[in-house]
């Protein structure tokens, strides 16, 4: 019985890999641009972060996704998303909202003086950005951005509700099927925390090699 | 087609709607009280000296907090009556999302007692206090307080993770959206004001634990911000 189950699982299990690995990528996006948009010094700009971060954080995910999915293909808006899509983007813009606070926090929290050194060494401000200010505010949101993918991957679930044949879907269908819920659901559960702690993991090795990165990068 | 937005539409629907926010509220509010007693049960297992006690405790907390509710409510829908639990769907929505928080408001008061320095009780031993007074007037006084913002914001969050027991037919806001959406085909209406309903309230919230955070600040913090 359980050799028939599990190849179904594991299809929905990749399902679920791809759409945590999209939406995380459009994500941190995202939340970069939102947290630069924020500290911008124009206010037409923070204004539009702020607007995006209070939207998307004030609303539930599942509201969002059902906003896409079964509103946006209406009369005013006309624009069909597959369920694929539907998730990415809703998934993406849902986690990159509270990523962006995360971001924010985590460029405040370089300190002044690294900011004040570069200008002194006429390192221009791009350079500045990228080489000195962005390497110490990354290692900062390492911690709290571990939290926020694993709360994307429970996040993927949801996307079963938009049709979207992911793990919690197959796991679904399969137990309406076979009715072993107990197997099933709970197989599933197993298969979400592994992932989980997967991420935690691979956040945990890229820590570490970016604490050990030598002052003023290795290239 | 008609108008972009069928406002006497929405009008009709509102009552609708407003009473499957309040089961929403209600919902929450109950899954809260859950969560904080249970929160606060497992954070002191947690501290247990026992091994065999703290460990399954931590090892179950961090199991809940990496799995998603949806998965979890199923598993209490449909298999806990394969254990003898029959749970009507509102009742196990309940306590699905109630168990799910309590391990992330575990982690609040874990994190609450820890942050209260290690002098405090040494100066409480010095002086001979009671426990039960060391503990009231002393440690938990220290500790609430970065707590509660924390707890603020569990809050909103179970009550924006709700409509996620829709998917075990509790009829709270987003089915009752969903359900006006599939009888009227107007999919528009119902479900941007379901946003927009979440949008005000958490909003507010979000204010008002703001606020909180600022009344129960301990001086020292209040300066640093201005730094």
């Amino acid at each position: 019985m359980l050799r028939e189950i599990l190849p179904l699982l594991l299809d929905g299990t990749l399902t679920t890999i791809e759409i945590t690995l999209l939406a995380s990528a459009l994500a941190m996006l995202l939340a970069m641009l939102a947290a630069l948009g924020k500290l911008s010094r124009w206010r037409g700009l923070r204004w539009l972060a702020k607007l995006y971060i209070e939207f998307f954080r004030g609303t539930s995910l599942l509201v969002q996704l059902f906003w896409l999915y079964f509103v946006l293909p209406l009369p005013p808006f006309n624009v069909s998303l597959s369920p694929f899509s539907v998730a990415v983007f809703g998934l993406g813009l849902h986690i990159g909202a509270y990523g962006a606070e995360i971001m924010r926090g985590a460029l405040q929290s370089v300190p002044r003086g690294q900011i004040e050194a570069a200008i002194a060494l006429n390192i221009p401000p791009l350079r500045r950005f990228t080489r000195i200010v962005l390497p110490q505010a990354l290692v900062n949101a390492i911690g709290p951005g571990t939290n926020l993918l694993i709360e994307l991957l429970k996040g993927t679930s949801l996307v079963s509700l938009v049709t979207l044949a992911d793990l919690s879907f197959r796991a679904n269908q399969v137990v309406q099927v076979t009715y072993l819920s107990r197997e099933v659901f709970g197989i599933t559960l197993l298969i979400y925390f592994a992932l989980a702690q997967c991420i935690n993991l691979a956040m945990r090795l890229l820590a570490r090699r970016m604490a050990h990165a030598p002052a003023g990068g290795a290239r | 087609m008609g108008k972009l937005v069928d406002f006497g539409f929405a009008w009709r629907i509102l009552p609708d709607l407003l009473a499957a926010g309040m089961t929403t509220i209600g919902i929450t509010l109950a899954g809260f009280s859950i969560a904080l007693a249970g929160g606060l049960l497992l954070a002191l297992l947690r501290r247990s000296p026992l091994a065999f006690v703290s460990w399954p405790v931590a090892a179950i907390v961090e199991f809940v907090r990496s799995t998603p509710l949806l998965i979890q409510l199923y598993f209490l829908f449909y298999v806990m009556p394969e254990f003898g639990l029959m749970l009507s769907a509102p009742a196990a929505g309940i306590a699905g999302i109630g168990l799910h928080y309590s391990c992330y408001i575990a982690e609040v008061y874990r994190a609450g007692l820890e942050a209260v320095p290690r002098g405090q009780w040494e100066a409480c031993q010095a002086l001979s206090l009671p426990r039960s007074v060391a503990y009231r007037r002393v440690i938990l006084p220290q500790a609430i307080r970065p707590m509660l913002p924390a707890l603020g914001n569990y809050l909103v969050a179970m009550f924006k993770d709700t409509p996620v027991l829709s998917a075990i037919t509790v009829v709270e806001l987003m089915l009752q959206a969903k359900n006006i959406g599939s009888h009227s085909f107007r999919y528009l209406e119902p479900i941007t004001m379901a946003g927009l309903f979440f949008l005000c309230v958490s909003l507010l919230a979000a204010a008002l634990v703001r606020k909180l955070e600022r009344a129960t600040a301990l001086p020292a913090t209040q300066t640093r911000k201005t730094a």
